[in-house]
C-alpha cells in the first residue's frame, strides 16, 4: 500500500544562485575600521546596500500622497503580474514567522482591517508559526495546499524558509515582505528602506547633537539577527567616521531591567554619557530612567516609534530621534496581492517609504490614547475599528 | 546556626566575588553603589526565597517566571495610570500570587502530578491566558505609587533593599517555626514525617503558595523598576533554581537553609555584574555561567558526604 | 542521602514508596503500567482526532487532506525524535534540558561541514554524531561522576553550547546540498522520510528497552537506583549510556532541521523549544518523570497528539496565546489521570 502509494518529494526543484543570495555572498566589502570602541565590522555587512540605502532616504516616493503603505521608492522593475489574473472572490494566505512582540501584534491587527476592507476577498486563512521555522516550512506546504489564490509570506529566518518559498512560487503567487528570502521567485518583496538606514539615522542624529568626543553607549538587543544587525553595522560605519567616542556596545536582550541596570553601570562606570543610540527602541524608556534616577540630564537618544517614548520625550523635552520600521508595512502585502490578481503591475522589489520622527513631527504620531506600546506608523488610524481594536481608547 | 556552617562555601564564593567587583569598581564600596547592587538584586534574592521553601519540600516551581510576567502586565491593565487604583491592584496582585500557588500546590499534593509538570503546565497557562486577555501586548501605564517600590528610595535607602529585608527576615523566621521544620522534614523523607504526624500534602501547598507570593513581590518590584515589558519574567525560573542550588540547597529536598539560598540569588547577581564589568558580556557570558554553575554544585556535592560524616 | 534522593526529581509520592526488587518491578506493576498508559495516550489521540475532524467539519473545512497528514507527521518528526531520546534518559530517573541548544549546534555543525557539496555528507552525518554523542558523555558523567542533578548539570551544558553557538554564529550559517534536503522534504506517499526517519530512531529504542540487557537496566536503575546498585548493576554507566542516546537523538533531529532549513540556524532548537516540549512529550505519553515506568511507544503517542492538537489548532486558526492555554491544561491533565491509575493500581 505504502508502496504502491510510490515516490513524491515536496522539494523545490534546485535553487540556482539567485541575486538576493548573490549580493549576500559577495557582501563585506572592507570598511576601514578606526578604533572608536565599535569592534569588528559585522559580516552581514554589505556595502552596496548601505549605499543604496542611504540614497533611499533622500527620494521622493511614488504613489498616492498620504498613504505610505502605497507608496514604493524608485520602483524600478515591475512583475508581470497578468499570468495570475483571475476573477474574484478570492482566497488569500499568509504565513506569519509569529505574533509574539507588540510591534507583530500591531502589524498583524492592522493586516486584518485591511483585509477587512475589501468585500472580494471572500477569505483570508492565516498560520501562525509561533517563532519556530520548522513549523513555517510546513505551514507553507499546507497552504499552498488549500488552494489559495495568493500566499503572503512573513518569514520568520531569512536563509531558512528559502527551500520552502521556493517550493511554493510555482503554485501560487507569493508575496514575501518584513524579512526577505534569499530567492527572487516571489512576485514581490516588500519592505521599508531597511536597517542600514535605520542604523544610520540614529547615529547620524547623534553624532550631529553630540560633540566631539562625547560618549556614547550602543544598546543592541541580541547578535545574530540579520535584521538587527545591518542597523549595528550602519550605525558602527557612521560612529567610526565621526569623533564620537563609543565607550560600550551591550546586548540587552530587550529587557528593560537588564536595559536600566547597563545604562546605570555605565552612568557610574564613566561619571555620565553624552549620547545613546539603540537598535530598537522598546526598551528606550528604560534607558531613560536611568538617567532620571541617577539624577543627570538625559543625553540625546535613540528610540522608536513606541508610544512610551513619544510620551516620555514629549514630557522630558528630550533631545531625541525615532527612527521608525513602520509597521504600516503589514497592509501592503494584501494591496499588492489583489493588484496581482487583478493582474496590475506590482515593483519587484517594493520600498516602502521609512520616516524617522524628529522633534518638529513629535506631536503628529503622539496619540495618548494609545496603549504605551503602540507603534506609531501603524498607518491604521483611517481602519475600521480603529482605536479600540489596537488598544486604545 | 548548623544551617550557617554547611553553607559556608557560598558565603565564602559571594564574598570573593564582592572583593573582585569592588577591585573592578570602586564606587560599589561607597554606600549608594552597594545600595544599588543590592536594589538591583532583591526581586532575584525573593524568588530565590520563595523557591527554596518548594525545593526545600522536594518540589520544583518553573512558573514563576511567567507568574511575574504576568503580574507586571494584569497591573498595568488594571491600573492605567489612575493613582487611585494602585492599592486595590497590589492587593489583588499578591491575591493573584497567593492563587497561582495554591493551585500548583494542590495539583501537585492532590492530584499527584510531579511539580515540574504542573508548574511547567501553568507557565504555559498564564503566559497564554494574559496575552489573551490584553490582546498580544501589554496595555495601559503603572502608576508612579506602583513603581515607587522598585523605583525609588526612601531617604538614603531604596524601597526595594527595605522590602528585602522584610521579606528576608520573614523567610528566616517562618523556617524557624514549626512549618519550617516540618518542610524539611518532608522534603528529607516524606514518610517518615508523615508517620510522625506531619501533614505532608498541607505543608508542601504552604511552600507553593510562599513561592507564589514571592513571585508577586518580584513582580511588583521588577514592574517598578523597568516598567511595562512583555519579558520581563523570562527565564527568572530558571535563575532562581539556579541560585537556590548555588546556595547549596539539594533538589530533591531536605537540605540546605534559606539564608544560604538568597546568598545564592546574590552570588549569581554578582557574578553577572562582575562579567559584565570585565566586558564578558553577551556570548560568552552563558558559557562562563555555565561553567561555573557546574562547577559550584559539583564542589558542593563533592563535598556533601565528608560533611554528612563529620555531622553524624 | 543517597544517590537516588540526589536524583529523584519531584517524584510523587507514590513512587517513592522503597520499592520492591527492580525485576519484580519490572515485570509485574512496571510493564502493566506502561502498557495501560499507552493505551490511555492511543485513546486520547483517536479521541482529539474525531473531535478535531467534527470541529474543522463545523467550521466548513476538510480536516484529514494530504497536506494535513503530511504535515502533522512533518511537524513532529523532530520534536518526535527528540523525544525518543529524551524518554531514555527519563526512563532511567534523569532528564536532559540540553537538547534544545545541542539541536542548533548540530544543525550548524552539518551544514557548515557540508557546505553544499554531496561529498561532505558523510563527514557531516559522523561529526555530528561525534558531536553529540560527546555532549551526552559530558552530561553523564557530570551527573554520575561529579553528583550534579541532571536539572542543573544539563542546564549547565545547555549554557556552555549556546555561548559557544552565539559566539560564533551571528544568523544561519552552512549549506545543505539538495541530495541532503531530500531527508526533510521527500515522501513516499503520504509518509515524508522525515516520519521514517522518527520511525526508525523510534523502534531502535523501544528494542534496545524491550529486549537488550542495557534497556532492562535503564528500567531498574530509573525504578530505584539503589536497588539497582545492590544488584550488581553498574548504574553510572546505565546514566550516562542514556545521556549519550538522548544527545544522539538530538544530533540526529539537527540533521533532519538543517536539511529542512537548508542551512544550520543558532537559534532553529530553542526557537522550537524542544527542551521542555520533548519533556512535556513524555510525561503526555505516560512515562513516569520519576523515572522507572513508561516507555516509547507512549511517547510516540504524546508527540503525535500534540502534533494533532496543533493541526486542528492551525485548521481553526485558533490564537496562538489559547494554544499555550489548552496545551498547558491538556499536559497537567493527562499526567493527572496517569497518577490517578497508579494509586489505584496500587491499591488494589
Amino acid at each position: 500500500m505504502l508502496l504502491a502509494a510510490g515516490c513524491a518529494s515536496d522539494k523545490p526543484a534546485a535553487t540556482g544562485a539567485t541575486s538576493a543570495a548573490s549580493t549576500a555572498a559577495s557582501a563585506s566589502a572592507p570598511v576601514a575600521t578606526t578604533s572608536s570602541g565599535t569592534g569588528e565590522q559585522s559580516k552581514f555587512f554589505v556595502q552596496a546596500d548601505f549605499d543604496a540605502q542611504l540614497g533611499m532616504r533622500a527620494q521622493t516616493p511614488e504613489g498616492p500622497e498620504g498613504k505610505p503603505w502605497e507608496q514604493a521608492i524608485a520602483p524600478g522593475e515591475k512583475a508581470d503580474t497578468a499570468k495570475y489574473k483571475k476573477d474574484g472572490p478570492y482566497h488569500l494566505c499568509f504565513s506569519n514567522a509569529a505574533v509574539n512582540n507588540p510591534w507583530r501584534q500591531v502589524g498583524w491587527k492592522t493586516m486584518q482591517a485591511e483585509v477587512a476592507l475589501h468585500k472580494e476577498i471572500a477569505k483570508f486563512t492565516a498560520l501562525d508559526a509561533e517563532g519556530k521555522d520548522d513549523k513555517q516550512i510546513s505551514d507553507i506546504a499546507e497552504l499552498v495546499g488549500k488552494g489559495c489564490d495568493a500566499l503572503i509570506v512573513s518569514p520568520n529566518t531569512t536563509a531558512t524558509l528559502t527551500p520552502a518559498v521556493t517550493g511554493a512560487c510555482p503554485k501560487v503567487p507569493v508575496i514575501v515582505f518584513d524579512r526577505g528570502v534569499d530567492t527572487d521567485c516571489p512576485v514581490t518583496f516588500i519592505n521599508p528602506i531597511g536597517g542600514y538606514a535605520f542604523g544610520a539615522d540614529g547615529a547620524e542624529f547623534l553624532v550631529e547633537k553630540v560633540p566631539a568626543g562625547g560618549k556614547v553607549l550602543a544598546l543592541r538587543i541580541l547578535p545574530g539577527v540579520d535584521v538587527l544587525e545591518t542597523r549595528w553595522s550602519a550605525a558602527k560605519v557612521v560612529f567610526d567616521k565621526s569623533r564620537l567616542d563609543v565607550v560600550g556596545v551591550e546586548f540587552t536582550d530587550g529587557d528593560a531591567a537588564k536595559t536600566k541596570s547597563i545604562v546605570s553601570d555605565y552612568i557610574q562606570r564613566n561619571g555620565k554619557l553624552d549620547g545613546v543610540w539603540m537598535d530598537a527602541g522598546a526598551t528606550a524608556v528604560a534607558a531613560v530612567e536611568a538617567f532620571e534616577d541617577a539624577g543627570q540630564p538625559v543625553p540625546a537618544i535613540v528610540g522608536e516609534d513606541q508610544q512610551d517614548f513619544l510620551q516620555k520625550w514629549k514630557e522630558g523635552g528630550l533631545t531625541a530621534v525615532a527612527p521608525t520600521y513602520p509597521t504600516y508595512q503589514w497592509r501592503t502585502p494584501v494591496i499588492a496581492a489583489l493588484k496581482i490578481l487583478k493582474g496590475e503591475e506590482v515593483p519587484k522589489t517594493w520600498k516602502l517609504p521609512q520616516p524617522k520622527i524628529t522633534s518638529e513631527s513629535l506631536d503628529t504620531y503622539l496619540q495618548p490614547n494609545m496603549p504605551p506600546l503602540h507603534y506609531a506608523l501603524c498607518g491604521c488610524e483611517d481602519l475600521p475599528g480603529f482605536p479600540a481594536k489596537w488598544g486604545g481608547k | 546556626m548548623r544551617a550557617l556552617r554547611s553553607a559556608g562555601p557560598i558565603f565564602l564564593v559571594l564574598a570573593v566575588l564582592l572583593v573582585l567587583i569592588a577591585v573592578a569598581n570602586p564606587f560599589f564600596l561607597e554606600p549608594a553603589g552597594f545600595l544599588a547592587f543590592v536594589k538591583r538584586a532583591a526581586p532575584l534574592v525573593i524568588l530565590a526565597a520563595g523557591q527554596y521553601f518548594v525545593i526545600v519540600s522536594g518540589e520544583f516551581d518553573l512558573s514563576v517566571g511567567s507568574l511575574v510576567t504576568v503580574q507586571v502586565v494584569v497591573a498595568a491593565r488594571l491600573i492605567e495610570g489612575d493613582e487611585a487604583a494602585t492599592w486595590p491592584v497590589l492587593a489583588l496582585l499578591l491575591a493573584l500570587g497567593l492563587l497561582v500557588g495554591l493551585v500548583n500546590g494542590v495539583i501537585t499534593t492532590g492530584l499527584r502530578v510531579p511539580s515540574f509538570i504542573t508548574t511547567l503546565g501553568m507557565m504555559l497557562v498564564l503566559s497564554g491566558a494574559v496575552f489573551l486577555w490584553t490582546g498580544g501586548a501589554p496595555r495601559g501605564a503603572l502608576s508612579e505609587t506602583f513603581r515607587m517600590f522598585g523605583r525609588k528610595d526612601l531617604g538614603p535607602v531604596p524601597w526595594s533593599v527595605l522590602i528585602l529585608l522584610v521579606v528576608g527576615t520573614a523567610a528566616i523566621l517562618l523556617m524557624r517555626s514549626d512549618f519550617g521544620k516540618r518542610l524539611i522534614a518532608t522534603g528529607d523523607n516524606e514518610r517518615a514525617a508523615a508517620l510522625s504526624g506531619v501533614r505532608v500534602g498541607r505543608t508542601r501547598v504552604l511552600a507553593f503558595v510562599v513561592s507564589g507570593l514571592a513571585a508577586a513581590v518580584a513582580g511588583i518590584l521588577l514592574g517598578g523598576f523597568a516598567g511595562v515589558s512583555a519579558q520581563v519574567g523570562q527565564g527568572l525560573e530558571f535563575q532562581a533554581i539556579t541560585a537556590v542550588v548555588l546556595g547549596g540547597v539539594v533538589l530533591g529536598g531536605g537540605r540546605g537553609s534559606v539564608v544560604a539560598a538568597m546568598a545564592g540569588a546574590f552570588t549569581l547577581e554578582a557574578l553577572f555584574t562582575l562579567l559584565n564589568l570585565h566586558g564578558i558580556s553577551g556570548a560568552l557570558e552563558y558559557a562562563v555561567q555555565g561553567v561555573i554553575i557546574i562547577a559550584a554544585v559539583a564542589a558542593g556535592a563533592v563535598r556533601l558526604p565528608l560533611r554528612r560524616a563529620a555531622r553524624v | 542521602m543517597t544517590a537516588r534522593e540526589r536524583l529523584r526529581l519531584a517524584r510523587p509520592p507514590a513512587a517513592s514508596v522503597p520499592a520492591e526488587p527492580a525485576a519484580a518491578a519490572r515485570r509485574g506493576g512496571v510493564l502493566s503500567g506502561r502498557i495501560g498508559s499507552t493505551q490511555v495516550i492511543y485513546l486520547a489521540l483517536a479521541g482529539v482526532m474525531l473531535v478535531g475532524w467534527a470541529l474543522v467539519a463545523l467550521d466548513g473545512g476538510d480536516f484529514l487532506t494530504l497536506e494535513t497528514i503530511v504535515g502533522i507527521q512533518q511537524r513532529s518528526a523532530a520534536l518526535g525524535i527528540v523525544a525518543v531520546g529524551q524518554t531514555l534518559a527519563i526512563l532511567a530517573g534523569s532528564l536532559d534540558l540540553s537538547v534544545a541548544y545541542l539541536i542548533s549546534l548540530t544543525s550548524l555543525v552539518a551544514a557548515e561541514i557540508m557546505a553544499g557539496q554531496d561529498s561532505g555528507i558523510v563527514p557531516a552525518v559522523a561529526a555530528v554524531l561525534a558531536v553529540s554523542a560527546l555532549v551526552g558523555l559530558v552530561n553523564g558523567l557530570v551527573i554520575t561522576r561529579l553528583h550534579v542533578h541532571a536539572f542543573i548539570a544539563t542546564l549547565g551544558t545547555a549554557l556552555i553550547i549556546r555561548g559557544v553557538v552565539d559566539h560564533l554564529y551571528d544568523g544561519p550559517a552552512g549549506s545543505v546540498p539538495e541530495s541532503f534536503q531530500r531527508l526533510g522534504y521527500d515522501r513516499l506517499g503520504p509518509v515524508p522520510v522525515s516520519a521514517l526517519l522518527w520511525a526508525a530512531v523510534a523502534v531502535a529504542a523501544w528494542f534496545l528497552l524491550r529486549r537488550t540487557r542495557l534497556g532492562y537496566r535503564i528500567y531498574a536503575v530509573g525504578g530505584d537506583e539503589e536497588v539497582a546498585r545492590l544488584s550488581g548493576v553498574r548504574t553510572g554507566r546505565v546514566i550516562v549510556a542514556t545521556h549519550v542516546l538522548c544527545s544522539v537523538c538530538a544530533g540526529i533531529a539537527g540533521l533532519l532541521l538543517a536539511g529542512r532549513l537548508g542551512a544550520g540556524a543558532p537559534t532553529v532548537g530553542t526557537d522550537g523549544g524542544y527542551d521542555l516540549e520533548s519533556i512535556a512529550a513524555v510525561v503526555l505519553g505516560g512515562t513516569a518523570l520519576a523515572g522507572g515506568r513508561g516507555g516509547v511507544p507512549g511517547t510516540v503517542g504524546g508527540v503525535l497528539l500534540l502534533a494533532v492538537l496543533d493541526s486542528v489548532f492551525n485548521q481553526l486558526e485558533v490564537n496562538a496565546f489559547f494554544k499555550d492555554v489548552v496545551r498547558g491544561v491538556v499536559i497537567v491533565v493527562a499526567v493527572a489521570g496517569y497518577a490517578r491509575r497508579t494509586v489505584r493500581r496500587r491499591s488494589r
